[in-house]
């Protein structure tokens, strides 16, 4: 199942589902409703989920910390640690597994359905490519959301943090000094590093689930297996290129 | 891309040794033939013969093992030959774009070639589905429709494009003896106003006898005959006599003959 040819094979075809579908860059006013479409189905219904997620984080960063430094007086560096966590690590791989479970599954069962019950087929008669029509409102969708995504993730994390720190009694951090010590340490270069990455996982969630979507062939069984391979997949490339990235940013 | 498509014209398609196997089963055994503009030609044979196939290979969805199928002399596996010339396929099973419901559908084609204005793509698509009966299905979506509605749609959806080369898959099955007939007068009609290529695979004896200009009879991946309509029925061989006049005989079934042979 993981054997390298297949690997290689699975990484070059998204590679070259990606270039193709930005070759009809073109054509984009009449993808335009259906850019709006996926950027309301990305952006608004996803944005809950992740403010949610990274609420929890933020505020258990803060607890976890909190409770680890007690009577060290060590206090008030909480902002600076939570704020760099999310602003580096945690809102762009936790926004991005949040977009592979939330949106990746859904591209895959909604493009493999479409290729086994031959809507591709019928749009290729057509002379409509699949790459024009279905990958790309989807891809500038992501990479116009991620962004907005991964800025809720990280400020709503901050706030999270700073509830917790103000509120819980043994760590009792007033939020003025939580914010003073979080805006000292995250610089605007941490920021876009983090925006980066966002961007970087948004896109190849949605080229690798287009992918896989795109090349399903059988029935509803092979549909179930795309769309698990597809969220599978997205995570673990997710998390790999998220040490290779960090590693050249740093 | 689109502006150098000869409009209009309709093409010729010639079937070169084509073969195609899966696995080890042969589908498609050396088949030869050759359409001329303008014509409707239709292939008959049982289920299972490779019909469908034969079509997906015609339009270019499946690529031959061996041989080539040409479309006004371009081979149909080159892109450009797609993008100059307009074709259209009526799927077996419809493919009717399930998120679109069936105005969409029909427009989608005329929307993305850029081929008529707002309006004029609202009077193609509603003529085109109140030729088929389907006015108040307009805004449904395929899920709501029954089987031969789809079948209709999908009709409908090819007829809009007016393509210079019309693929039908079995148009008439699902559908009753009238609306059979209907679609019959459509396939005639469209090719007499635009001088269309059709090519329509069918088990309807009465569309391929009436309408057609040649018929081809398949059996199990091979052309055993083609014909004209009067001189397919006068043939003497066996095998297209006893699909096209098949008698239900109740004391010595079918089935049966063949559990006794075994
Ligand atoms: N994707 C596939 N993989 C393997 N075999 C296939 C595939 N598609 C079709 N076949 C086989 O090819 C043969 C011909 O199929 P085809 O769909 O062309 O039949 P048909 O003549 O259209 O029959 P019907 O009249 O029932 O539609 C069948 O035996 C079928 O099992
Ligand atoms: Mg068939």
């Amino acid at each position: 199942m993981f054997s390298l040819s297949k690997i290689l094979e699975a990484i070059g075809s998204s590679v070259l589902l990606f270039l193709r579908s930005f070759t009809y860059l073109p054509s984009i006013t009449r993808q335009f409703p259906r850019f709006m479409d996926q950027c309301y189905i990305m952006g608004y219904t996803t944005l809950p989920l992740v403010a949610i997620l990274s609420f929890f984080i933020g505020s258990v960063l803060a607890l976890q910390i909190g409770y680890s430094f007690q009577g060290v007086s060590f206090n008030q560096y909480i902002g600076s640690i939570v704020g760099l966590a999310m602003v580096r690590e945690m809102g762009p791989v936790m926004t991005s597994i949040m977009v592979a479970g939330r949106i990746g599954s859904a591209i895959t069962a909604e493009l493999a359905s479409m290729k086994v019950y031959n809507e591709v087929d019928a749009l290729k008669t057509m002379n409509i490519p699949p790459e024009r029509i279905l990958v790309l409102p989807r891809l500038l969708a992501i990479i116009l959301v991620m962004p907005v995504l991964a800025i809720t993730a990280i400020t709503v994390g901050w706030l999270g943090g700073a509830l917790v720190a103000q509120n819980v009694s043994f760590i009792d951090l007033d939020h003025e000094i939580y914010f003073r010590v979080l805006k000292k340490f995250v610089t605007i270069d941490a920021i876009m590093d983090g925006l980066c990455k966002a961007e970087i996982f948004g896109i190849a969630v949605v080229t690798v689930c287009c992918n896989i979507g795109l090349r399903t062939h059988g029935g509803p069984r092979e549909i179930g297996n795309a769309v698990t391979k597809g969220v599978v997949t997205s995570i673990i490339l997710i998390l790999f290129l998220n040490y290779f990235i960090t590693k050249a940013l740093l | 891309m689109t502006n150098n498509r000869n409009i209009g014209q309709a093409i010729s398609v010639n079937v070169v040794d084509l073969s195609k196997s899966f696995g080890s089963e042969k589908v498609l055994k050396n088949i030869n033939f050759n359409v001329t503009p303008g014509e409707i030609f239709v292939i008959m044979g049982p289920s299972g013969a490779g019909k469908s196939i034969m079509l997906k290979h015609i339009i270019g969805l499946l690529r031959p093992d061996t041989g080539k199928v040409l479309l006004n002399e371009m081979d149909v596996i080159e892109r450009k030959t797609v993008e100059q010339n307009v074709i259209a396929m009526v799927f077996q099973e419809g493919a009717l774009f399930n998120s679109l419901n069936v105005f969409d559908n029909l427009a989608l084609y005329l929307r993305e070639h850029r081929r008529y204005n707002k309006n004029n793509i609202r009077t193609k698509v509603t003529h085109a589905l109140e030729m088929l009966s389907l006015g108040n299905a307009i805004d449904k979506f395929p899920p709501e429709l029954s089987g031969g509605m789809r079948k209709r749609v999908a009709i409908a959806r090819a007829l809009v494009m007016e393509p210079q080369l019309l693929l039908y898959d079995e148009p008439t099955s699902e559908l009753d003896p009238t609306m059979g007939a209907t679609i019959s007068e459509i396939i005639a009609t469209v090719r007499n106003e635009t001088q269309v290529t059709s090519i329509v695979v069918s088990h309807d004896r009465d569309l391929a006898l009436t309408i057609s200009d040649r018929v081809a009879l398949m059996m199990a991946g091979e052309i055993i005959e083609i014909n004209t309509p009067e001189n397919l029925t006068k043939s003497k061989d066996p095998r297209v006599q006893s699909f096209l006049n098949p008698k239900i005989n109740i004391d010595q079934p079918r089935f049966r003959q063949k559990e006794e042979n075994k």
